[in-house]
């Protein structure tokens, strides 16, 4: 048992420190830091720096981009790009289809799709969630019927992030509507955005902004080539990514950098002839925040040593739960910290209500908090 | 970094719970605790011959990861033998810092014979770090004269390791036979036992080279909290298994509990609370394995202990329902020494009171 990175971990940390700081435009990151909308160019010219330099996709097979890191140098790839303020490669490239690409798609698929997904020259957005299939998943409706070579999609997706942006988007679909269970029934197809018969529908969120979206396929016809694995067999593929999907979320680092700017505006800002950090209340809530934010960054150390087969352990649910409990804890001390002057749109630094409200989504999106406690209870506790 | 048990530890960890799993079940433990020493010399001799009582006095033999290894199972099966308070906490502080003829007095604490204790808590003076108790010098001998309450297994201790003011300024640490104060000994609500003890102008020895020794009290008073918060983890998680196992063996409405939704999701929350207090249970004994003695590191241990300690113990008995708080039945007794243990050298307020004064003296926190 020991604390310390060895010397070659160190030495792996500050070289990506180094990197990170300055290979990668500082407009970006500070842009990145103040974590406003997403700009998309950005993280286009972003991650094809990394992509460059090797560092875009190190969790995927060595052959298509990957590296042979230990659980633990992956672990630190992502802190140090958070502590740089580094915008993550696009999660649903690299993070979700690409893994699913690589470990179930056939070699004409990986080969057409991987490297184009690595590079962000293909903008992926996801099509799991409809309107009547939430945390149900599996009781998705959106269908796809096989005619010669090409399947025909029929029905609606939703909560699609970003999908503005997208170029492709991948499909949970049905495919058997008579499996015996609604989980046999289920593929993954890929299809690009301007397929005719596909319309999008902006939602606007609470806190104004654009980042989701309904999706709509009306008679879509998709190369039935564009299937990934077996027919029928999607749901496990995306049981695969969204355990992918738990691990990525905690967002530690970043949680820990929008702390250290909730001191650093609170100790600007005047509470009677003291600032407000000095203030025991609130200084004593960011103490007790910070102390759970460590606890969960070791837990995490912890966890992300422990996989086995480079499969997520059940664990990672508590860096879901956690970890966005943290986030939203954070956007609650943004709040306070900005006072009266959070009241008028635009007028604080971070525009802290608006992330405030926005951030109430990571308790609820990739796998509710509800569902991550009932995969503890019964994969961990046997309850 | 790693979070790995050496093979060695992992086996003193299997060793230590099969020991006392085969002297204490409920009933045994109980009745330990309700005997006039509160705990049972048969169990302290077998702890000393696989040489538990030694822990750390040889710091190349072992240290505090074994420490941790051994409170935690302590913690597990709730066993009242004060094994940190008389034995492994005072004895690390004479190893570190006695003279060669006040480290002899360690071969008797390992074998079982002699029991110390760590005279530091005063009444009234919480988060305080200045001590009422003072030391006298006259020529060669000292005095201390004050009084020290709480002392952890300070009614049984042959020997105590205490704190003082120096005349000129600054604490020391010195030994003092117990035949040399006045000792009142009292139960401790989660049944262990301590006393409060008044020194009135009790001779004293100087531990090693004598001097100021705040540093060294700082550190004692970590490896205390390390301890603390390993036993807590042992005690969190047999909190959280007998819950679960209550969870599906026990039936209402026709069904066993687990079947409730409302009762699994708050044993998740549970689940992530002990994970979270593991993590800084290893980070206090891996930092304290270093010679890190940082009280940061310590008040954040002790802070996420006390709340996950609190969580459990709360949720542990709501969940077992009535017989959750009935002395026959183990959860509530875990319940108790976890509350009493967020108590022990520090509540969670006292912690956070020390970390939100240091919250402006650096920006990103880190490990």
């Amino acid at each position: 048992m020991r604390l310390a990175l060895s010397e070659a971990d160190t030495a792996f940390r500050d070289e990506l420190r180094e990197f990170f700081t300055t290979q990668i435009p500082v407009e970006i990151r500070e842009r990145a830091r103040a974590g406003g909308p997403e700009f998309r160019e950005d993280l286009v010219t972003t991650q094809r720096i990394l992509n460059k330099a090797g560092l875009a996709v190190p969790n995927w097979p060595v052959e298509w981009g990957g590296k042979d890191w230990t659980p633990l140098q992956r672990q630190i790839w992502d802190d140090e790009m958070q502590l740089a303020g580094v915008p993550q490669p696009l999660t649903f490239n690299t993070g979700m289809v690409g893994p699913v690409i690589a470990e179930f798609g056939s070699q004409e698929v990986k080969e057409r799709f991987l490297p184009a997904t690595a590079n962000l020259d293909i903008w992926w957005c996801q099509g799991f969630s409809e309107p009547e299939a939430g945390s149900d998943l599996a009781s998705l409706r959106t269908t796809a019927v096989r005619d010669g070579d090409h399947y025909v999609i029929n029905g609606q997706k939703t909560w699609t992030t970003l999908g503005q942006f997208a170029d492709w988007i991948f499909l949970l679909v049905r495919t058997d509507p008579n499996a015996p269970k609604k989980q046999a029934g289920i593929s993954f197809i890929l299809v690009e955005m301007n397929t005719p018969g596909i319309t999008l529908r902006p939602i606007k969120l609470i806190d104004g902004s654009y980042e989701v979206n309904e999706v709509f396929f009306e008679d879509v016809r998709v190369p039935a080539n564009q299937l990934v694995g077996e027919e029928n067999a999607g749901w496990s593929y995306a049981k695969f990514l969204l355990s992918n999907e738990r691990t990525g979320i905690a967002r530690i680092g970043t949680t820990k950098v929008w702390l250290a700017e909730v001191k650093e505006l609170a100790a600007k800002t005047p509470v009677g002839n003291a600032s407000l950090l000095d203030d025991p209340l609130f200084a004593s809530r960011v103490a007790e925040v910070e102390g759970e934010v460590l606890a969960l960054e070791l837990t995490q150390m912890r966890v992300s040593g422990d996989e086995a087969d480079g499969k997520p352990n059940p664990a990672s649910s508590i860096l879901k739960l956690r970890g966005t409990q943290l986030q939203q804890a954070v956007t609650e001390l943004l709040v306070e910290v900005a006072g009266p002057d959070v009241l008028a749109v635009n007028a604080d630094e971070h525009n802290a209500a608006a992330k405030y409200l926005n951030f109430r989504k990571t308790s609820i999106y990739g796998g509710s908090n509800e569902v991550q406690r009932s995969i503890i209870s019964a994969t961990i506790l046997g309850l | 970094m790693n979070f790995d048990l050496t093979d060695e530890q992992q086996m003193l960890a299997d060793t230590t719970r099969d020991m006392l799993a085969r002297s204490y079940d409920t009933e045994s433990r109980n009745k330990a605790v309700d005997s006039e020493l509160g705990w049972s010399r048969e169990v302290w001799q077998q702890l000393a011959e696989i040489g538990i009582l030694g822990l750390g006095f040889e710091p190349d033999e072992s240290g505090p990861i074994e420490v941790m290894v051994v409170m935690t199972e302590i913690g597990r099966r709730l066993a009242p033998e004060p094994v940190a308070a008389a034995a492994l906490i005072p004895g690390a502080v004479i190893a570190a810092h006695g003279s060669d003829e006040q480290r002899v007095l360690l071969d008797d604490v390992a074998s079982g014979e002699r029991l110390l204790a760590f005279a530091h808590t005063e009444h009234g003076r919480r988060g305080s770090t200045e001590l009422a108790t003072c030391a006298t010098q006259q020529g060669d001998s000292w005095t201390l004269t004050g009084r020290k309450n709480p002392v952890l297994a300070g009614d049984c201790a042959d020997i105590l390791v205490v704190t003082a003011a120096l005349p000129g300024g600054g604490s020391g640490l010195f030994l003092v036979d117990s035949s040399a104060v006045t000792k009142h000994p009292f139960r401790t609500f989660d049944g262990n036992r301590g006393a409060d003890i008044e020194f009135a102008g009790a001779a004293a020895q100087p531990l090693g080279k004598g001097g100021d020794a705040t540093a060294h009290i700082d550190a004692a008073v970590i490896r205390f909290q390390s301890a603390l918060c390993a036993e807590a983890v042992g005690a969190m998680e047999e909190s959280l298994r007998l819950t679960t196992d209550y969870l599906k063996a026990r039936k209402q409405f026709g069904v066993p509990l687990k079947t409730f939704q409302t009762l699994t999701q708050r044993a998740a929350d549970m689940y992530v609370s002990l994970e979270l207090a593991i993590s800084m249970n290893y980070y206090v004994a891996m930092c304290v394995a270093d010679g890190r003695f940082d009280p940061m590191v310590a008040s954040r241990s002790k802070l996420q202990i006390g709340r996950s300690g609190r969580h459990i113990a709360q949720e542990a008995i709501q969940l077992h329902g009535g017989i959750g708080v009935t002395a026959e039945y183990p959860i509530a007794h875990y319940a108790a020494r976890l509350t009493a243990i967020e108590q022990t050298f520090g509540s969670s307020t006292d912690q956070l009171r020390y970390l939100s004064s240091q919250v402006g003296t650096y920006g990103v926190a880190v490990l």
